[in-house]
């Protein structure tokens, strides 16, 4: 287990989210690296996958309880569990509590892992309170918005706040950076015209923008803008704002070719 | 149960895509979008305790609401006090034939409406003119629906998804006849047409009915709140008014109207105060100069009473201003037309299921992404979108869904619990992908997944997973 030296660490069990395990680990180091650089211990339970959602916003709560069940017990030894997505962070802190409702002792300990879950840049900005951010990058970039961290998780400023430690960035603000993408999860399978509807509004703005990147906070978003970006030839870059923060920006962003850097 | 949502699917489906391929549709909406949304958030920065007023506003109909009852009785009192009369209507079909024999009985051929969303749940013009009455609707949008033969598809809007182009060519075509023979475009040249053609039938009149956008238990009386002043013309002219209202419109006193006129307005239109606010309290009495002869209310029950003390109460506390509309993408994207029904948007998809019957609108809880901007916007801080979340659990335990989705589900839930099993698994088709994406950075297309595919690229994924890289650099290092 990778350790960081310390006289009491506070010890952050990473729940990686499925998008990040699977699409891009980059985002997952990144959050580590930034853990380990506010003293943290992080942790990386093995028993872990996804957050359910899936199933959640099916509305198949049997399934979601199962699944929770087992998020909540593979995180107990850990002071914090910290999530780089708003939307998956929102799952474990605000949904998992509201399943167990004729459950006590499942209640109770749902509320408990709830209160020691944070997303990423609201744990860095607000617990920890990170400084000196060793990163820079040039160039302009916008924000977007994910709804759920925006509206359940209040996920505004923090990143913004965050990102003026790196240096050579300069923030661009999006026009409607509080709209929707159109990713809805499964939503954008299911009703693939209006989710397409949605997501290139989204994509119009960001190229209206002129930022050179386009930086967000949840992994479903970025990879449906960064799909449909390329699908129009757009040449606004994407990335998850760990990534930018931990300085891993030098090879291809998401949706780019291995090859181009 | 699968077999109705299957062609409901391809009927909800069909409408959507009708509606993005319409241009002119797609001209309205795009004009219309940020208008509401920047003149509501004006008017709410306005009014610093904007949100202790939407507090306020929810408490009075939650206590309205558990006590529907009493003030239910308390306003049907003092209505007959006043020398109105109350008439109960446990559904559409109840309320229109009231409507009809108040209208037959008093000798009525031109009966003229203000804008209600009530009457149009209950087809309320239809049954009218199936007993051989001539129906005008006097909102300037309505009037221009009603010409076109459509649905309102919003619901303070009810003409939003028309251009201004289509416009002019329905009023030529409508007001020819009547000696209109001048095509006009201007939007104020619009207007004063309409209104010079609706003064006649106004005048002319024998029954006017409106809606109401509140009912004032301690009084007696029906609020409308407008900004055309047909609504006054409509209920002050003709010799009987009736008022269509459902059961859930009711409050206690003037005190909380005046608390929920401060953020109607405001959330609507992002006015402080529409232009007009008008209160009724039944027929002409011998001094008032003016006003009906006889004064009825239509109370409409069709299926509200079953929400009170149900998961979905809160949806009864809707004050029909329609910010959950104009501050909804997937409704920004598609109008109303597309929702089916005469409720579009957020308040549409929670209230459908609920009027109409769970497997009545199979698709209209899952169109949408949960964004939350409905919930974040409801003067009455209805959760709109966790009331449709609450609909696809409801769904899901109906089994109103497919047994494909349903398996999948289970099996996909089956591999996320066993999460080395998982890993592993999962592991195949990520190196597959990678190896077949990463020199172009996406995939064109992947199986199943069509939907994203025609219109995105799918990022190229990872070599190998986060947690097996995690995992076998620790080996390394042990």
């Amino acid at each position: 287990m990778k350790t960081h030296q310390s006289n009491s660490p506070i010890t952050v069990g990473l729940f990686v989210t499925c998008l990040a395990d699977l699409m891009r680990p980059q985002v997952a180091f990144a959050a580590v690296s930034l853990l380990e650089h506010a003293q943290c211990e992080v942790r990386v339970p093995r028993g872990q996958s996804c957050c359910g959602q899936p199933a959640l916003n099916s509305g198949d709560r049997a399934n979601s309880i199962e699944i929770a069940k087992q998020v909540i017990t593979e995180f107990s030894d850990v002071d914090y569990v910290v999530v780089p997505s708003g939307s998956c962070a929102d799952t474990l802190k605000n949904k998992y509590p509201n399943l167990f409702s004729k459950d006590m002792r499942w209640a109770r300990r749902a509320q408990k892992f709830a209160d020691k879950t944070w997303e990423l840049t609201k744990f860095l900005y607000e617990k920890v309170e990170l400084k000196e951010i060793d990163a820079a990058l040039d160039g302009v970039y916008t924000y977007h918005d994910s709804c759920t961290g925006l509206r359940e998780l209040s996920i505004y400023e923090q990143p913004r706040e965050l990102l003026k430690q790196v240096k050579g960035l300069r923030l661009k603000e999006l026009k409607d950076s509080n709209v929707c993408c159109g990713f809805g999860g499964l939503f954008s399978l299911k009703y693939s015209n209006i989710s397409t509807h949605l997501v290139s509004d989204k994509c119009t703005e960001i190229c209206n923008s002129d930022a050179d990147m386009v930086l967000g906070g949840d992994l479903g978003c970025l990879l449906n803008i960064a799909g449909r970006l390329r699908r129009d030839n757009k040449k606004a870059r994407v990335f998850h704002i760990a990534e930018v923060l931990a300085g891993m920006t030098d090879g291809p962003a998401i949706g780019d070719p291995e090859e181009s850097q | 149960m699968s077999e109705i949502s299957s062609i409901q699917r391809v009927e909800f489906q069909d409408r959507v895509r009708t509606a993005l391929n319409d241009v002119n549709l797609q001209r309205a909406m795009a004009k219309a979008k940020s208008g509401f949304v920047d003149k509501r958030l004006e008017a709410k920065n306005a009014l610093p305790e904007f949100d202790q007023i939407r507090d306020a506003a929810r408490d009075i109909k939650d206590h309205v609401l558990s006590n529907l009852d009493t003030y239910l009785e308390l306003y049907e009192e003092k209505v007959i006090e006043n020398g109105g009369y109350v008439h109960w209507a446990r559904d559409a079909e109840e309320a229109c034939s009231i409507i009809a024999e108040i209208c037959k009985a008093s000798g009525a051929r031109t009966v003229t409406k203000g804008k209600s969303m009530v009457s149009e749940e209950m087809y309320l013009n239809p049954a009218l003119e199936a007993v051989g009455m001539e129906v005008v609707e006097t909102d300037l949008g309505e009037y221009i629906v009603q010409l076109a033969g459509e649905a309102p598809s919003h619901i303070i809007a009810p003409a939003v998804h028309k251009t201004r182009e289509q416009i002019t060519d329905l009023f030529h075509e409508h007001h020819s006849p009547l000696g209109y023979t001048d095509r006009v475009t201007q939007r104020e040249a619009l207007v004063n047409e309409a209104r010079s053609v609706l003064r006649e039938r106004f005048v002319s009149a024998d029954v006017g009915i409106t809606g109401a956008n509140f009912l004032v238990a301690e009084t007696g009386a029906n609020v409308i709140v407008t900004n055309e002043g047909n609504g006054d013309l409509t209920s002050s002219l003709p010799k009987v008014h009736i008022v269509t209202a459902g059961i859930e419109k009711v409050i206690p006193s003037l005190e909380d109207l005046s608390v929920l006129l401060r953020v109607l307005a405001r959330s609507a239109t992002g006015q402080e105060f529409s232009a007009y606010t008008s209160i009724y309290s039944g027929p002409r009495r011998p001094e008032d100069g003016e006003g009906p002869e006889a004064y009825h209310v239509v109370l409409l029950d069709n299926g509200r009473s079953g929400m009170l003390g149900s998961d979905y109460q809160s949806m009864l506390r809707c004050i029909r201003c329609g910010a959950c509309l104009n501050h909804c993408p997937v409704y920004g994207a598609i109008g109303g037309h597309a929702y089916g029904w005469i409720y579009p948007g957020p308040m549409g998809s929670v209230l459908t299921p609920l009027l109409n019957g769970f497997d009545s609108a199979v698709d209209l809880p899952n169109a949408c992404t949960l964004n939350g901007r409905c919930k974040e916007v409801c003067p009455v801080r209805i959760p709109l979108s966790d009331l449709l979340l609450k609909h696809r659990t409801e769904q899901h335990e109906r089994k109103l869904t497919s047994a494909t989705s349903r398996w999948i589900l289970t099996a996909w839930a089956w591999l996320v619990r066993r999460p080395r099993f998982y890993q592993a698994v999962m592991s195949i088709p990520l190196w597959i992908m990678n190896r077949v994406s990463r020199g172009s950075g996406g995939l064109r297309w992947i199986p199943f997944g069509r939907g994203w595919t025609n219109t995105r690229d799918f990022p190229a994924p990872s070599r190998k997973s986060f947690l097996r890289q995690w995992y076998s650099q620790e080996k390394g290092h042990e």
